[in-house]
């Protein structure tokens, strides 16, 4: 009996303990710290976002109302309940902690405010419409001009390339110092204006109704294209610039020596010992050009008056939306940080070094 | 040299010798150098080019008239165009050699008046920027520890919010329009992060080099390493960034100036492309007014491309074994 409750103790004691140590290990744990790195990113964003209107001394929700007010315009009606939703959300009263604590706890329900141009529809409902044409544009974009521009890059940096390469995609890399917009410009002139192959600006034509039938898919195809090989050309360079380095740099190294050693054939050292090796940094660029990827996008979305987000920050910025344009920087703030938290995940599974390094 | 210095000459001779020994001493290894890194030698002349139109434009042309209602409207380029005032011919012929737009600017003085505006933004910027960063690169690389972990965080938080966004925050609550110096010095406040990240790697780096060490070992001072050891020896990479970021911040000025954002009174060639998406002149058909910003844009970015990517090979001898 004695002999089963000290083994039974002795058992549970061994749990605490590896439940200790489990637990200690989870913070240790590579995932946990860059999850943990993804909260600090996402907390210390939204402190500067609280931050910076409260720096300025001014108060461009209030202003915007006044003027309003002034002119009084179409939105005279709703502007009393405005300006009370706007006092609640913004408690401008109230101690600066209380309203930090406010502005937290808004934003950890994803509660983006009220829109002041587009009372009473609120900040979520605006963003999240549009975000789905900016995802599905971008999304493809940036998966096809990774594949496509690594592929280009890591065939200019192999020496054993045949020569018409370089005259193919040299000019293509120049691409890259052009910013997409300006790309974008010379697309509509050339494809929609002169051409008149593709359609100049929207997501859709004005005169369908966004159903989903076969027409409709097509059409939105088709105002895609345009948009898409903006964005694609230049970032398809970016990727091809950066892949030819990092394949220049696996040149000397001792593997790839001993892999000719081996007598393996070109194509099995280009693509297990060349490439692969030299992608690694390319997933970490990805994570760190995330930023001007969506940048860029906003600004081509704007060129084409396409419905996503970039279309929305300007509309927003021309009617002086604070709520709006604050709920689109935090959503893509936001976004940015996700992704990357997702790309670290990713990496040890490309990197095998990551998880010795973490155990 | 010897011979220079120990026998006296006649004049001209010396003269001669002179540029012969300077021609063999400077100007040659400058040419074999050009030779080997046509790049740079590309990219500094498209921005010469650029400065030489942006001169000239400035010594013969009345670059007063990029106000707007100071020329017809929407004329597309011509080299004599009657004036009209009232409704009859003033008998005055005047040329636009690259039109005017809907508002009344004559697209030249714009043109030569924008662009270098635009490049003094990104200067600004790009100066300011690169301060920042290497001053932040070298306390975190030199006095390691809570230093250097709060300088990487707030590098690494930085990276991971685009400046263009935290700027348009920021001018919304400023709630006026910023001058063009105003807008370099705010694009340099929220550009240094990047630079501050790869110069501390660099830093990193030399800091184990023996000749750094050497100079530990002999006495030298922290500051005394940073100033007479690392800091030239850093100057080809802080060069080659700061290109990088001049480029960058051109890019989030025009950028932030497409978007609604800009000095509505500057000229810029991001104001003229705001403009032009604007009053949507492309399906206008108004190839002259979007084309000459566009050209010059090109001709910056392309121009800043090539030089930085010459300057990388010059500062990072592991890209000199080129395919």
């Amino acid at each position: 009996m004695t002999e089963n409750t000290q083994a039974v103790e002795k058992q549970s004691a061994i749990t605490l303990a590896s439940i200790a140590r489990i637990f200690l290990g989870i913070f240790g744990h590579f995932i946990v710290k860059r999850f943990l790195f993804f909260i600090f990113v996402v907390w210390l964003a939204s402190t500067v976002i609280f931050i910076i209107p409260r720096l300025s001394g001014q108060d461009p929700v209030k202003e915007k109302l006044l003027l309003e007010a002034q002119r009084g315009g179409a939105m005279q009606t709703g502007l009393d309940a405005m300006a009370k939703t706007y006092q609640k959300k913004f408690g401008l009263d109230q101690p600066m902690s209380t309203q930090y604590f406010n502005f937290m706890k808004d934003l950890a329900r994803l509660d983006l405010g009220v829109s002041i141009a587009f009372y009473p529809r609120t900040v979520n409902d605006i963003v999240f419409e549009s975000l789905a044409w900016t995802l599905g544009l971008m999304g493809t974009v940036t998966i096809l001009a990774f594949i496509l521009g690594t592929l280009a890059g890591a065939v200019l940096g192999w020496p054993r390339r045949p020569g018409w390469v370089q005259y193919v995609f040299m000019p293509l890399l120049t691409l890259a110092a052009i910013p997409q917009y300006l790309l974008a410009m010379i697309l509509i002139f050339v494809f929609a204006f002169q051409l008149g192959w593709l359609p100049l600006f929207g997501g859709y034509s004005v005169a369908t109704v966004p159903v989903f039938t076969f027409e409709f898919i097509v059409d939105v195809l088709q105002h895609a294209i345009l948009p898409a090989f903006a964005i694609l050309f230049s970032v398809v360079g970016f990727w091809a610039i950066g892949m030819r380095g990092m394949m220049i740099n696996t040149q000397g190294e001792d593997y790839m020596i001993q892999a000719d050693a081996k007598g393996l054939k070109g194509s099995r050292i280009f693509m297990r010992y060349a490439l692969r090796n030299a992608l690694l940094p390319q997933v970490t660029g990805l994570a760190l050009v995330l930023g001007t990827i969506v940048t860029g996008q906003v600004l081509v979305e704007r060129v084409f008056s396409y419905p996503g987000i970039g279309d929305i920050l300007f509309q927003a910025i021309r009617l002086s939306d604070f709520f709006v344009i604050r709920g689109i920087v935090i959503v893509i703030i936001f976004g940015i940080a996700g992704a990357t938290f997702l790309l670290d995940i990713l990496y040890p599974l490309l990197d095998p070094r990551i998880k010795v390094r973490s155990s | 040299m010897a011979e220079l210095v120990t026998s006296p000459e006649p004049m001209d001779t010396e003269i001669n010798g002179g540029f012969r020994q300077f021609n063999t001493e400077r100007i040659q290894p400058i040419k074999r150098y050009a030779y080997r890194n046509p790049s740079l030698i590309w990219g500094f002349g498209l921005m010469i080019f650029l400065l030489l139109f942006v001169g000239i434009g400035h010594l013969v042309w009345d670059t007063e008239q990029f106000h707007p209602l100071s020329t017809p409207t929407r004329l597309a380029p011509t080299l004599s165009h009657d004036m009209v005032k009232g409704g009859e011919l003033t008998g005055e012929v005047r040329a636009f050699p690259f039109g005017t737009d809907t508002a009344g600017r004559d697209l030249l003085a714009v043109a030569i008046l924008g662009t270098p505006l635009t490049l003094r933004i990104g200067i600004i910027a790009g100066f300011v920027s690169i301060a920042l960063g290497t001053i932040a690169a070298f306390m975190a690389a030199y006095y390691r520890g809570w230093v250097d972990g709060a300088i990487r965080s707030v590098v690494d938080v930085g990276l991971a919010m685009p400046g263009l966004l935290i700027l348009i925050l920021i001018r919304i609550n400023i709630g006026r329009e910023l001058s063009t110096d105003e807008m370099g010095f705010a694009l340099g406040l929220v550009g240094w992060v990047f630079p501050a990240r790869t110069i501390r790697a660099q830093v990193l780096v030399m800091r184990e080099q023996a000749y750094v060490e050497l100079s530990r070992l002999s006495g030298t001072s922290g500051m005394g390493i940073i100033f007479k050891e690392m800091l030239p020896n850093l100057i080809p990479y802080i060069t080659a960034s700061l290109v990088g970021s001049v480029a960058g911040a051109i890019l989030a000025s025009i950028g932030l100036e497409a978007i609604g954002l800009g000095n509505f009174s500057a000229p810029t060639l991001g104001m003229t492309i705001f403009f032009n998406i604007q009053f949507s002149s492309i399906t206008l058909g108004m190839w002259w007014w979007w084309l000459p910003p566009l050209v010059a844009i090109v001709i910056v970015f392309l121009g800043l491309f090539l030089i930085s990517s010459g300057l990388d090979e010059w500062s990072n001898p592991r890209l000199r074994k080129r395919v």
